[in-house]
């Protein structure tokens, strides 16, 4: 593995912390975040909840980390492939049988889906967006399980069938609406939602699998075209390739094994993705040790700022003015917006690229606040500044999202096996190779 | 003499060799700078002296702001009181008093006297072309050698169903105002609606700011963009992104604005709706095609490299012809184009500008030369070094800690390229980049400056330095 450029104590762990050293702990944290997804999964067609909250919808990414994390809990011995193989036909099975249309009621459109869908019908709730990023982790999913059941059984040759047929329908370039870039996503009342992609950040994921796509291939030009909104920065001591969110950075790489390969910005900068989000633990490592805003619980080893659940606008005078709590959004640094809401499972979900800096935080903030992670699953978001008299803010119950990332950045960190699975699959090395990625493993 | 040749000879006497309409920073500057070359000059305004920049933009704008800025201090202020002091309130009348005394001193320096003095003839009346070398108010005819057309822009008027004229202010009357808004609500998140939302915030309005795009000052750093959001949210400013007006209903005291977010609808209900969605080049009226100068609604006069319209004897400058549209660059480009017409000598051409801008909110946001994303496109390998305020002493002991300074350099050299600064005298500090982009300083000879400690303009000095800073360690 490339090492050139990896800022300097993410490059070995030490004898203190390393996976082997902390293995129980990885184990039990894993294991708690797979809990989740089985715990609020609907068995009859395979959706899962977005939140552990009553009355929460299925949110499609969820699903698709979910189907992710089901064939790690196989290899862990969580479950039994057969177990596993039957839930994940009847989600595959869910999503191709269910509605699609420009109707308002529909589960999705153009091989697409909607963001949030009810638990039971599978149909369009809230009013949401057709949105092409959580359509995108669901799609993913779909590719993983297809490389993954690869068994003689009737349930895994369906699985195949059916999550190659998924990925098929998807009719990527019509989310480019006409212009060069991709839009963010589709409203069966308004249309494509006017503003596209702007920045590195998640997308990558949706350009890798719309590139790669046989039958709706985005054309090489797309990716070009949305690369040159990248900014790359000198900042608090590194090189990167800004975006704010720590999850931004992480969801690609749940998928993609983006080690050592390189687009040609990155070749221009002598970097590749996965250098480049070790340098921006680096940067929310610094960022929470200079800690501008004063919160209360930053540090070297106490970092991890991303989209999560926060505490909304606090009615105290000094708060009113100095400080304003967002609720659940997309928290960055350094410039913002930081309101001193941690995302206690961040640290965690970046063990594949600085274990060392994930474990020694994520060992510091349970022993300094446990109650950031009751039932061994941590909550979505936790701000130690509001209510720090009694313990802080903390969300309630648990964040699917957060959980299916952590059970596969931590698989990922184990023993590779969501790269590997995903490094077969033929279109997203055709993604991959359609967008620019030369060198390393794709050679 | 032949009567008909007497009469030849009168005209051409009479023939101005400069007749400029428009008495804004362009007109202005350019009725100066041509007197002072000697020539016979007509300066031609249908209000007031001074343009939109003096009646209705710049300076009563700035002033609005400073007096906004009192306000959030005192509030600042009031945390380190005891007792605890009541919310201060502004007096709008009092603020717009002393807004009215700095115009008068402010206009002052280019007063009907010194406009004489000069040698200018100043005459008011809306003007229009007769022909290719006639120009004409009610009140009499101008003949030209050349001319200038400096009539500026004016506020774009929406199409939104429902709001009729007069039931909405724009910057053209909103410093008309006598009592403060008890709500406001500002259609356009550009860079005045953000500069006036913010104001009206602090001087003590409920204020809700609708933009229709993904968020403010589109065109800008988006970084910048998120930090100004973030700085107006504090202030109290009710923020409603990605939302487009769609209807209004004009009540007696109200005026209810229907929008749309995502497919969902949802009304804002305001006393008061500020509009601020554009500015459209003001060319009616001034009966361009008489005098074959070509013009477009949107754009406004069409100008070649050197400011020169369609008919060779006229030029144009400032908001009626350019897309940068700024006071400074209204005066600077007024001044060539009448060194293009009247002094001997290379023509310049204003595509050569490195042009500084500046929304004052606060944080300001000022920037200069290329944007990382112009760089991108042109295909220019730049590298772009950012310090955040933040870790500025000085910014920090002033409590003004909040945006940074990013330079870019070429990928090859220690060249500046560009800049934006974000920091609460963003506007005083991007000077310095623009000296040493204009005298080619680099970034090696900024980072040797030694500059006053403490002082907010140190980050540029430390965002220099970085250039020969190793990587850190993780
Ligand atoms: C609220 C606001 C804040 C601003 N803040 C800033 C700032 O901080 N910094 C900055 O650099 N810029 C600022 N601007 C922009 C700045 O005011 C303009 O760029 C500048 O005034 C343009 O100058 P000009 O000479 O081109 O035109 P103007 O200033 O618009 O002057 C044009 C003149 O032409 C006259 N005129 C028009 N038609 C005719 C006609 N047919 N006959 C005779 N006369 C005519 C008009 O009455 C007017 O006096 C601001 C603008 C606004 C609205």
């Amino acid at each position: 593995m490339e090492a050139a450029g990896v800022p300097r104590d993410s490059r070995r762990a030490p004898a203190q912390v390393s996976l082997r050293s902390e293995a129980r702990l990885i184990e039990r944290l894993q294991r708690g975040a797979f809990e989740y997804v089985t715990r609020y999964t609907n068995a009859r067609n395979g959706l899962v909840a977005d939140t552990s909250r009553a009355g929460s919808p299925c949110s499609i990414a969820v699903v698709g980390f979910a189907l992710c994390s089901r064939l790690i809990a196989v290899e862990r011995g969580w479950s039994s492939r057969r177990a596993a193989a039957a839930l994940v036909l009847r989600t595959l099975q869910f999503f191709w049988e269910s509605a699609q249309g420009a109707g308002t009621h529909a589960t999705g459109y153009k091989g697409f889906y909607y963001h949030f869908l009810d638990m039971e019908s599978g149909r369009r709730v809230w009013d949401c967006e057709l949105s092409l990023i959580d359509s995108a982790l669901l799609v993913a999913g779909f590719l993983c399980v297809r490389e993954y059941f690869d068994g003689m059984g009737k349930d895994e040759a369906s699985i195949r069938k059916l999550a190659d047929a998924l990925y098929r329908r998807v009719d990527w370039c019509w989310a480019q609406n006409g212009a060069p870039a991709l839009t963010q996503g589709w409203h069966p009342d308004s249309g494509f939602l006017h503003y596209g992609w702007e920045g590195y950040n998640e997308a990558l994921l949706i350009y890798i699998l719309g590139l790669g796509s046989p039958t709706s291939p985005l054309p090489r030009d797309s990716f070009i075209h949305w690369t040159l909104t990248y900014q790359w920065e000198r900042m608090l001591g590194q090189d990167v390739l800004y975006s704010g969110p720590l999850f931004t950075h992480l969801f690609p790489h749940a998928w993609i094994d983006l080690r050592g390969i390189r687009d040609a910005f990155m070749r221009e900068k002598r970097s590749d993705y996965f250098i480049n989000t070790c340098r921006t633990v680096a940067v929310q490592r610094e960022y929470c040790e200079r800690n501008p805003r004063e919160a209360l619980g930053y540090s070297r080893d106490v970092w991890g700022i991303s989209a999560g659940d926060g505490p909304v606008a606090h009615g105290s005078a000094e708060f009113a003015k100095d400080h304003r709590h967002f609720g659940y959004m997309a928290r960055g640094v350094p410039f913002g917006p930081d309101d001193g809401t941690l995302c206690p499972w961040a640290m965690l979900a970046t063990l594949p690229f600085t274990p060392e800096a994930a474990l020694i935080g994520t060992r510091t903030l349970l022993a300094r606040y446990p109650q950031v992670c009751p039932q061994n699953r941590f909550v979505s978001g936790f701000n130690p500044t509001v209510n720090a008299d009694s313990g802080g803010w903390l969300s309630a119950g648990w964040y699917g999202l957060d959980q299916g990332l952590l059970v596969m950045m931590i698989e990922n960190a184990r023993s590779r096996l969501v790269w590997s699975l995903m490094r077969r699959a033929p279109e997203v090395r055709r993604g991959l190779r359609r967008a620019g990625f030369r060198g390393g493993w794709l050679s | 003499m032949a009567r008909s040749q007497r009469t030849a000879a009168t005209r051409r006497k009479k023939t101005y060799d400069l007749v400029i309409i428009g008495a804004g920073p362009g007109g202005l500057a350019a009725a100066e700078f041509a007197a002072r070359l000697g020539a016979r000059v007509a300066l031609l305004e249908r209000e007031r002296l001074g343009g939109v920049s003096l009646n209705t933009g710049s300076v009563p704008s700035k002033s609005l702001i400073r007096s906004a800025t009192l306000f959030a201090a005192m509030r600042e202020a009031a945390r380190l009181q005891q007792p605890a002091q009541a919310e201060p309130v502004a007096d709008l009348q009092r603020v717009i008093a002393r807004l009215r005394r700095m115009q008068r001193r402010i206009g002052g320096y280019h007063s009907e006297a010194r406009l004489k003095r000069a040698g200018i003839e100043l005459h008011y009346g809306a003007a229009r072309f007769v022909d290719e070398r006639l120009i004409a108010t009610n009140m009499g005819r101008f003949p030209f050698h050349h001319a200038l057309v400096a009539t500026g822009a004016g506020p774009t008027r929406p199409q939104i169903p429902g709001l009729i004229e007069g039931s909405y202010l724009t910057s053209d009357t909103i410093f008309g105002l006598e009592k403060l808004p008890e709500h406001l609500a500002v259609v356009g998140g550009g860079a005045l609606g953000c500069e006036l939302a913010q104001s009206f915030c602090r001087l003590g309005s409920r204020v809700t700011i609708i933009q229709d795009e993904a968020g403010f000052l589109p065109g800008e750093e988006r970084d910048a963009a998120q930090v100004l959001a973030q700085s107006m949210a504090r202030d109290g400013v009710t923020i409603r992104l990605n939302t487009s007006v769609t209807g209004a209903r004009v009540g007696k005291a109200e005026v209810v604005l229907r929008t749309q977010n995502y497919g969902r609808t949802a009304e804002v209900q305001a006393d008061r709706v500020l509009v601020s969605i554009g500015r459209t080049p003001c060319t009616d009226g001034l009966s361009l095609e008489s005098a074959g100068v070509r013009a477009d609604t949107a754009t406004g006069i069409a100008v070649d490299e050197f400011l020169r319209t369609s008919n060779p004897r006229v030029y144009a400058a400032g908001d009626v012809c350019l897309r940068h549209r700024y006071a400074n660059v209204a005066e600077r480009t007024a001044r060539i184009a009448v060194h293009n017409c009247l002094a001997k000598g290379r023509p310049m051409r204003h595509t050569a500008l490195t042009i500084p801008w500046c929304t004052f909110c606060a944080p300001e946001i000022a920037h200069v030369g290329l944007q990382v994303w112009q760089a991108r496109n042109e295909g220019i390998p730049i590298r772009t070094f950012t310090v955040m305020m933040q870790d500025i002493d000085r910014a920090i002991l002033d409590r003004q800690d909040v945006g940074f300074v990013k330079l870019h350099s070429t990928g090859r050299n220690d060249k500046i390229v560009g800049a934006t600064i974000v920091a609460s005298r963003a506007s005083e500090m991007i000077n310095e980049v623009c000296v040493a982009m204009s005298t080619g300083i680099g970034l090696r000879e900024l980072a040797d400056v030694l500059h006053i400690y403490p002082s907010q303009s140190d980050a540029i000095r430390i965002a220099a330095m970085d250039l020969d800073e190793p990587l850190a360690p993780g």
